[in-house]
């Protein structure tokens, strides 16, 4: 039968897959008590390498499944407790996870590289003592057959004895498809016996008490026999003689080649190709797995919406103002719809945070095994949802976080101990929604950002004038300045040359901020603020003369009217005013973007008190509008990135708003202040 | 995917290869008349205010919402240099789509009427002379003669750079030159 | 149209059996695991049941004795889906019940004539 079935597709949803049970295999072993392995947490981990196993086999990934095969031999032996977990045993799991995940991941290239498997199998079979020899039940039957297929006379025919136990209806095999089976490889002759115990009184229709001696005619290979008797061989009483006839005529030869043909199992044909390519392509597309849950939500609501649209279809034909009642009931249902169809849409893009997180674990141990500390990685609000996309690009960030205050923020044992801290320091990983971002925290108990040498370090690269006075909140922030990374204090861990900056541009990039506060000797936590998706952002529209501008919520700290007295102006620098007991730059906005403001005195217009990486400006504009969540578009679609612009929205009246990037501007604010501050010296 | 763009990017070369013949729209601006490949050409719609971005060259008036894409609206006249007037009934915005390392964007061009369209074959169309300046000819592909008038064909793709990002726009330039100016004194 | 009930974990698995099956004409229906396979049956009779051994919640061997306890499925063939080296886990399967097994890995065309089998 001719079928025609796009494996490579399938065979990408079973690389995804694998990735997904490789993940839960590592956390698993990481989450291992050595001793005193818990079961469900053995059974999963299990569960995924049988998977890839059965999966990797069945696409035709015959490298995976074979290695993987050893790994759950392994595996099976010490969930069933034939086999102590081990360090060394759960280390040569983690090695297995991280070379089944290279042997996926080349998989895209065409070809699977078996070098660090065939390394490790070797450690596997050490493991596992000789495990050479093949399964005794197949040698003996390999050697049954073998005997009875002796040579001699050739095989004519076959007779049959089959005495099914009385449940073997039970089970659901019905005798009768046995003999219909039979009766497809060759002529049959059925003589029914025994059936003496079909007394009336004794009758259960539910068993079976017929037997049968059968004579199959035909030289038919004694291997299709057993098959089909296969699945009832504990059923029941079997007994297949071969009937030799030297007289008789050779049977044709044909009908052992044809029916050998049509069961034998052709090898599954490879798709790594094909699947290569559609691995490729859907790294650019991705897919998502979607809890059945939130779709079955949203065709509620969609259900909804339409019941909505055809209550409101009805004002189209025929209105009269006594309807304005039931009109704005219907435009109230269809707000209410749109918002929450909204919601459910994101919340289909949504995924626990754990995926992020899950690759710590093993990180911090290995780190910490590196760098010889004792780490207690804690993590919290791992259910925390987060936009896909934020999630995957997020990773390297949080990774660049956590190695920095495992290198240089927790400190060795012996210096906690001096410094009469317990001997284990504490790194947790915190999420949680606040509003509408998600925040997520690094948080370590170690000896905290010296501040004397970061301001030293930023006085002697110049990124701090020699008699500017910072609180020690700048203070500590300077370390997420571009070039403020030093060499001595990077570590080969952290990466030479790459440094805090590139964390907060990754941040800012997904809209985002980073912080840090810090304490000497008690620790620092590391903030990230981020928007719980990309696509939609909860904005204020400001005005501006006649153009309208949205400044994201969250980059505003407050709004607030001002005067020019209050309004200091050092030559050479920009305007400052004093909130509370900071003092603040003025941006005023249409200065930077060289449009007609309705005033240019700060007593016409409001300061929206804006933040962004530390920073702290006032932006100057005429009015405050509504707020509003928008859809966010790109500006890059069709034209090109704006220096303060993060793209583009559709206001309800159909004209376009430039959504600001407030990271973006206060920097372009300050480059401008730079040159101006140049361009004075210079003049002087 | 990649199969898709190689078909295309064929098909260029043999549009090359066969020279620059094929319909063409034709346009007016400041008496001359204008020509773009009608395939180029995605639709024809009014003036309309548009929404300024800031430090942009000023040929780039702004972008607009066409069926929910923000795209960029151009200026012709001040792409070319030439003077601008006053947009009056006849002022269209041509939306054609430029091809540009690979992106397809869509891009509004501003231009005085929209003329005709034309079936030229390539021999009728000559590579571009040497204007002296006049008109900037690295967006012209060539000239055309349509019974008495001539035509000048115009490379859609050349009209806006994309890539400059990090070059400073001259607005940009001169706001800070201004700025410093004020605070200097 | 004849009704097959396929259970296995692995979504991939589910997925090739279901492309198979409906390529072949039946109807399908799936289930991530035992439990949610067992939901399934209390209300819903089909003609074949697949099931893979190793699932959360409740595996391929629950199922198929949860099965058999239920009036409808008494007589409905009960299939395993199992790796080669599982020859304790076919014995395990049938003293639970099923009627017999698929061998991982397999492909399309075995997995037709063994379903095609057990449907009389």
């Amino acid at each position: 039968m001719a079928i025609d079935i796009d494996l490579a597709e399938i065979a990408q949803l079973f690389i995804e897959e694998s990735m997904e049970g490789l993940d839960i295999m590592e956390s698993g072993l990481l989450n291992l008590d050595l001793g005193d392995a818990d079961t469900e947490t053995m059974n999963s981990i299990f569960r995924a390498a049988h998977s890839i196993k059965g999966g990797g086999a069945t696409f035709g990934f015959m490298e995976i499944s074979n290695f993987a095969h050893h790994v759950e031999t392994l595996l099976d032996e010490m969930r069933q407790g034939d086999r102590p977990v081990t360090k060394d045993g759960v280390d040569l799991m983690l090695q297995s996870v991280d070379c089944i995940r290279e042997m996926i991941n080349s998989l895209a290239d065409g070809d699977v590289d078996t070098t660090r498997a065939d390394e490790l199998e070797i450690d596997l079979a050490k493991m596992l003592g000789s495990d050479a020899s093949p399964d005794p039940a197949d040698v003996t039957e390999a050697a049954a057959d073998a005997a009875s297929e002796s040579p001699g006379a050739p095989i004519v025919g076959w007779e049959i004895k089959f005495e099914p136990h009385p449940g073997i209806l039970k089970s659901c095999n019905d005798p009768l498809r046995i003999l219909r089976e039979l009766r497809k490889l060759g002529e049959l002759e059925v003589r029914s016996i025994g059936a003496s115990k079909l007394l009336l009184g004794e009758f259960d229709p539910e068993e079976c008490h017929v037997a049968w001696q059968m004579t199959l005619h035909g030289g038919i290979a004694l291997e299709q026999i057993k098959e089909i008797f296969d699945w009832v061989s504990d059923e029941c009483e079997l007994s297949i003689d071969p009937i030799r006839d030297e007289n008789a005529p050779q049977p044709p030869a044909e009908v052992v080649k044809e029916s050998t043909e049509d069961t034998v199992t052709p090898p599954p044909k490879p798709a790594a190709k094909k699947a290569s390519k559609s691995s490729s392509s859907s790294q650019d597309g991705g897919s998502i797995r979607v809890n059945i849950d939130k779709v079955d939500a949203l065709i509620n609501l969609v259900g909804e919406l339409v019941i909505t649209q055809s209550m409101l279809s009805r004002f189209n034909s025929d209105f009269d103002f006594t309807q304005i009642e039931q009109l704005r009931e219907g435009l109230t249902q269809l707000s209410r719809n749109t918002r929450e169809l909204q919601e459910s849409v994101m919340a289909i893009r949504m995924l626990p945070i754990s995926f992020a997180f899950s690759r710590f674990p093993r990180l911090v141990r290995d780190t910490g095994n590196a760098l010889n500390k004792k780490v207690d990685l804690q993590l919290v609000g791992e259910t925390t949802e987060l936009d896909k996309t934020v999630l995957e690009k997020i990773g390297d960030p949080l990774v660049h976080l956590v190695r920095n205050s495992l290198d240089h923020g927790l400190e060795t044992p012996e210096a906690r101990v001096a410094a009469g801290k317990p001997e284990t320091g504490i790194l947790q990983l915190n999420a949680y929604h606040e509003g509408g971002n998600i925040i997520i925290q690094v948080i370590d108990d170690g000896a905290g950002i010296n501040k004397d040498r970061v301001l030293a370090k930023a006085r002697e690269r110049g990124i701090v004038g020699p008699d500017e006075i910072l609180s020690d909140e700048k203070i500590n922030n300077l370390i997420f300045m571009a070039g403020f990374s030093t060499v001595d204090q990077v570590s080969d861990l952290s990466g030479r040359g790459v440094g805090m900056d590139v964390v907060r541009r990754n941040i800012g990039d997904l809209g985002g901020t980073v912080s840090v506060k810090s304490e000497t000797g008690v620790g620092s936590t590391f903030t990230i603020r981020l928007p719980l998706t990309l696509a939609i952002l909860d904005g204020q529209l400001v005005r501006v003369g006649s153009q309208s501008y949205i400044i994201p919520l969250i980059s505003i700290v407050e709004t607030i009217q001002t005067n020019d007295e209050k309004v200091n102006e050092i030559v050479g620098k920009s305007e400052l005013f004093k909130l509370r007991d900071e003092y603040l730059s003025v941006l005023r906005l249409y200065e930077m973007f060289g449009v007609q403001a309705d005033s240019t005195r700060i007593d016409d217009g409001l300061l929206v008190v804006a933040e962004a990486n530390g920073h702290r400006v006032g932006i100057l504009v005429d009015d405050l509008l509504e707020q509003q969540q928008v859809v966010i578009k790109s500006l890059e679609a069709n034209y090109r990135q704006m220096p303060g612009i993060s793209g583009a929205t559709i206001l309800g009246d159909g004209t376009v708003a430039l959504i600001l990037d407030v990271p973006g501007l206060i920097q372009l604010f300050y480059e401008r202040n730079a040159d101006v501050q140049n361009n004075v010296h210079q003049v002087a | 995917m990649t199969v898709a763009l190689r078909k295309e990017e064929e098909l260029a070369a043999d549009i090359e290869a066969g020279g620059a013949g094929g319909q063409y729209l034709t346009f007016m601006m400041a008496g001359e008349e204008y020509g773009i490949e009608i395939l180029k050409v995605q639709e024809i719609k009014g003036w309309d205010t548009v929404t300024p971005i800031p430090n942009t060259p000023e040929h780039v008036l702004g972008v607009l919402n066409l069926r929910g894409a923000v795209v960029p609206i151009i200026n012709l006249r001040q792409r070319f240099g030439l003077e601008t007037i006053e947009y009056g009934t006849t002022t269209v915005v041509i939306v054609v789509k430029m091809t540009d390392d690979d992106q397809e964007r869509t891009v509004g061009l501003v231009v005085d009427a929209v003329a005709d369209a034309y079936r030229l074959e390539s021999e009728e169309i000559q590579p571009p002379p040497d204007m002296g300046g006049a008109v900037n000819t690295e967006f012209v592909l060539g000239l055309a003669t349509v019974g008495e008038k001539m035509v000048i064909l115009i490379e859609v793709d050349r009209l806006i750079d994309f890539s400059d990002l990090d070059a400073a726009p001259d607005a940009a330039n001169e706001a800070d030159a201004t700025i410093a100016e004020d605070k200097g004194q | 149209m004849q009704s097959v009930l396929a259970v296995d974990d692995s979504a991939s698995i589910r997925t090739l059996v279901s492309h198979v099956l409906e390529a072949a004409g039946y109807q399908v229906v799936l289930a991530e695991d035992g439990r949610e396979a067992l939901e399934f049956a209390r209300d819903n009779d089909v003609d074949v049941v697949l099931t893979d051994i190793n699932m959360p919640n409740l595996d391929g061997i629950g199922l198929i004795k949860a099965l058999r306890t239920l009036p409808n499925y008494k007589f409905t063939p009960l299939l395993v889906l199992t790796t080669e080296s599982g020859h304790e886990k076919k014995m395990e399967g049938k003293a639970a019940g099923a009627t017999g097994w698929i061998v991982k890995p397999f492909n399309p065309e075995q997995l037709i004539s063994t379903v095609g089998k057990v449907i009389a």
